[in-house]
């Protein structure tokens, strides 16, 4: 409706408000200037680096097992991800092709976990951004339980370091098949639970559905990856086109936006793929449960890792798109470059193309629905 | 291979390395680059600056996917330092922040890129950290950097 | 119907001072009961708001917080210590006032604010004969007087000097004018039916016929468009953009801190209890007890559960149950955009007030026709 601005009918001076770094819902400390027209939003700048740990400069002055734990930092909303990119990122490089069975079965089993971790926040956040607070609080509380199967595992709940390159840091601990099970049949109803108390919900369908539409051309051009491009329809996903790890054993589908309740490609579309790929990732984590075989976990781990010289890029499918990994090894233990591509990165770029013509509060579902981590965009 | 049709456009002027990227002149990235974009590239993954140590080079990497073909493609540049690199930001704009950064942390100078500035350290920060010259500089605003790193390491 | 005032007048009338002087003398009693009645809703209001969101929404802390050791758990009084802390946590806080703020108008704004619910309450009756001043006109004095609170929260945004604060009164000044006007609308109603602007008068209507509400479908309708728009002037979710949490930081009271926020706080629950209870007055048989809903067939003897003490907990209890309701909207909804809360408001709302008037007056013209 009021997308079609003619600015000289109004002829009224333009204002900068400055969102963030100190604000509610910026996910962080990301801070955007915005230049508004009363309530609509012509231009935004996002503005980042608030949280810049001079993550590339740290890996040149590492070994590459030290880096492990620095990986978690990045993405701390799924840092079993970030650990798992790397590994395999750096089993390409020193060119490990096949792990023990079991290695492979538990790498999956968790970042599946971490999946649905990482997309409830993302749920529940969308929710908190357009103002409704009980989503929140209940996607955390099914948080939490997976939280709690992390810490039975790994012995922490937020960074685990647990995924190395060439293995895992020790094995499972003896009642988590069960455990996991467990979880599983408690949370998939919970699903329903929220799609009856926000995805259905009619204010929440006005507040998402045909805001900061991101057509196809748009999305590609601009490099977005994971959810955000599925969310315009395009069935890309790592783990179905270029299976790495085992992903190619199991069978799941790639949910894609549809455009059910406004055009392809909305807020609400961005925010039903995550939903939906919860579903998916349920059904990975019960058939990988199931067939999970015996084995040492530690066996693969090579004793010094010193790749040749050469270079490798690696890409894997976190909760928020398409991680890459650029290592440039020297000859020595520690990378001479690694360079980070980070799908949040990317994904926060479009923010001014999709958003700028809309109001104050759709910028916030636009930037809820980009489901972004500052700690991996600003690394 | 989908480095081929590149080598067989652009014999004289490409060089195929060892894992199929190949190394292009800054003079004529221009050029490739636009080619590049209308084949089939139309995915931008990563730019990547890297420090070659030695005669003040530093190098381009760039990652290109195809989500049409499914193909890979990387294109490295290595230059001097001070050379200008033509900007794709205009072609990929996911481009723009990678360059950005690529600036911020190498140094890099592109030409014709709409907003070249620092996007990751603050505006007045001195030099780029990620060339291996870079020293840790004695002030950083007036305040000195605390040398005696006992507890932090 | 006879207030407070005029019995206090009574009462004290054997000490033999002129009947101004006096007046002036017994005023004091009901303020200060006014103002307690303010502070002990907003105390309790605040600790039911936490322990709803609390079941609502699986929160823990409410369980927690105790007196001296006394924890309570999972009980329903789980957490009572923490109003206290709260209150004692508010008080004590720093007052911060912005260098480049107007010092003076943002000392007043609160003041406005409050003085607007403080005055409001003079006209609400809180069961028969126990009401401050038993205006004529007293469902207009409420009207205008709770829409003075307005003046309040425009200073407060300007004088904060904070450009969230702006569009946060921008936002408040152009919703709670907009919703004055349904809400008005469906008042009428209740006034074109009764005769009188007096909320004795409408409750005595409502003894002798049945609760306003049921009067007739339109009557029913107008009690949910009065309800939402309610809702909207108190600026609770889901009509909370002037204060929108994630867009706006906390709107027009981003600046204030301690006792003047405690005031804005205080005073949005009062406004909360006002219009609950002018609901309950007007829709809902206000201090009657729930067997004259449609007064048929109800043995006199049943009258016993009408009277002036036994009807301040039928009032209250009513009222306390729209304020519920108030709360589950809130941990239940999304918030609306402002474009679309105006469309609510202009395009829906008030040609359905129109058509209840003209319905209504309809139903009035033939029901005299024929009943009569």
């Amino acid at each position: 409706m009021y997308k079609v601005l003619d600015k000289s009918i109004i002829g009224a001076d333009e204002m900068v408000m400055n969102m963030g770094p100190q604000h509610p819902s910026t996910h962080g400390v990301l801070r955007l200037k915005i230049v508004t027209d009363g309530e609509i939003v012509s231009h935004i700048e996002p503005i980042i680096g608030y949280l810049h740990r001079c993550f590339e400069k740290h890996c040149e002055n590492l070994s590459y097992e030290q880096i492990v734990p620095f990986t978690d930092r990045c993405d701390y909303l799924a840092a079993m991800h970030m650990a798992h990119g790397y590994s395999i990122a750096v089993e390409k490089l020193l060119g490990i092709e096949e792990l023990p069975e079991r290695v492979e079965y538990i790498r999956v089993i968790l970042a599946e976990f971490q999946r649905i971790a990482s997309h409830l926040i993302a749920v529940g956040v969308f929710g908190l951004d357009v103002g409704a607070i009980t989503p929140f609080t209940w996607t955390l509380r099914d948080r939490e339980r997976i939280i709690d199967l992390f810490e039975s595992v790994t012995g922490s709940r937020l960074l685990y370091n647990y995924i190395w390159p060439g293995g895992l840091a020790h094995d499972l601990p003896p009642n988590f098949i069960q455990k996991a099970n467990d979880f599983l049949n408690y949370f998939e109803p919970q699903i329903e639970e929220y799609n009856n108390l926000l995805t259905t919900n009619k204010i929440f369908i006005e507040r998402s559905a045909d805001i900061g539409v991101m057509p196809v051309d748009v999305a590609i051009n601009y490099g977005v990856s994971g959810p955000t491009l599925r969310g315009s329809g395009v069935p890309f996903d790592l783990r179905k086109d270029e299976p790495y790890s085992i992903y190619q054993k199991f069978d799941f589908d790639v949910p894609v936006g549809e455009g059910l309740m406004g055009t392809v490609g909305d807020c609400w579309d961005r925010y039903y793929v995550k939903v939906l790929e919860m579903k998916e990732s349920i059904k990975i984590l019960k058939q990988a449960l199931n067939s999970i075989p015996e084995g040492d976990v530690k066996a693969a781990i090579p004793k010094k890792i010193r790749p040749k010289k050469g270079e490798i890029y690696s890409r894997y499918e976190t909760a928020r798109g398409d991680l890459g990994l650029y290592i440039r090894s020297g000859g020595k233990n520690m990378p001479s470059r690694l360079k980070m591509r980070s799908p949040a990165y990317c994904n926060l770029s479009v923010l001014n193309e999709i958003s700028a013509g809309w109001m104050i509060s759709d910028v916030i579902s636009v930037l809820g629905s980009l489901d972004i981590v500052l700690g991996e965009i600003d690394r | 291979m989908s480095e081929n049709f590149l080598v067989k456009k652009y014999k004289e002027k490409v060089e195929l390395l060892e894992n199929n990227s190949i190394l292009v002149d800054a003079s004529d990235w221009k050029e490739i680059s636009t080619f590049i974009f209308k084949s089939r590239f139309d995915y931008l993954m990563c730019i990547t600056s890297y420090d070659l140590e030695q005669d003040n080079k530093i190098g381009l990497a760039y990652n290109f996917y195809s989500t049409k073909s499914k193909e890979y493609l990387e294109i490295r540049i290595e230059f001097e330092a001070t050379t200008k690199v033509f900007s794709i930001a205009e072609i990929w704009r996911a481009a723009d922040w990678h360059e950005r950064e690529a600036y911020d942390l190498m140094g890099v100078i592109f030409e014709g890129h709409p907003d070249m500035k620092r996007i990751l350290l603050p505006d007045d920060w001195d030099g780029h950290p990620l060339r291996k010259d870079w020293k840790e500089p004695e002030y950083y605003n007036g305040m000195p950097v605390p040398k005696d790193k006992t507890y932090w390491e | 119907m006879t207030s407070v005032v005029d019995s206090l007048l009574n009462l004290f009338s054997f000490t033999g001072l002129d009947n101004s002087i006096l007046l002036i003398l017994v005023l004091h009693i009901p303020a200060l009961s006014i103002f307690l009645v303010m502070v002990v809703n907003a105390t309790v209001a605040v600790y039911v708001e936490r322990k709803v969101a609390a079941f609502m929404q699986d929160r823990l802390g409410p369980m927690e917080v105790g007196l001296f050791g006394f924890k309570g758990g999972k009980k329903f009084w789980g957490g009572i210590g923490q109003t206290i802390a709260d209150a004692i946590k508010l008080l004590t806080k720093e007052d911060i006032v912005p260098d480049s703020a107007d010092k003076k108008l943002m000392l007043l704004a609160p003041f406005i604010i409050f003085i607007g619910a403080f005055l409001t309450f003079i006209a609400v009756p809180f069961s028969q004969n126990l009401v401050v001043s038993d205006f004529n006109i007293g469902v207009f004095y409420i009207m205008a007087m709770s829409s003075v609170g307005v003046i309040g929260i425009i200073i407060a945004g300007w004088s904060s000097n904070n450009k969230w604060s702006l569009y946060g009164s921008m936002r408040a000044a152009a919703q709670i004018v907009s919703y004055e006007i349904p809400i008005g609308l469906s008042l009428l109603l209740a006034v074109l039916v009764v005769g009188s602007l007096n909320l004795g008068d409408i409750v005595q209507w409502q003894a002798e016929n049945r609760w306003f509400i049921f009067h007739s479908p339109f009557t029913f309708i107008a009690f949910f468009i009065f309800f939402i728009s309610v809702v909207a002037e108190t600026n609770r979710t889901p009509f909370d953009i002037p204060e929108a949490e994630s867009e706006l930081v906390a709107g027009w009271m981003t600046e204030y801190s301690g006792f003047k926020w405690a005031i804005f706080f205080l005073s949005e629950y009062a406004n909360m209890m006002i219009v609950s209870i002018v609901a309950s007055v007007v829709f809902l048989g206000g201090w009657l007890s729930p067997f004259a809903i449609i007064n048929v067939g109800i043995p006199n003897s049943w009258m016993i559960f009408d009277g002036p003490l036994i009807g301040i907990i039928w009032l209250m209890s009513k009222a306390l149950f729209l304020i519920f309701v108030m709360m589950w909207f809130r941990w239940t909804f999304p918030r609306l955009r402002v474009d679309q809360l105006m469309y609510l408001c202009w395009k829906v709302f008030i040609p359905f007030c129109l058509a209840n008037l003209f319905f209504v007056s309809i139903w009035e013209l033939i029901g005299g026709l024929f009943f009569k």
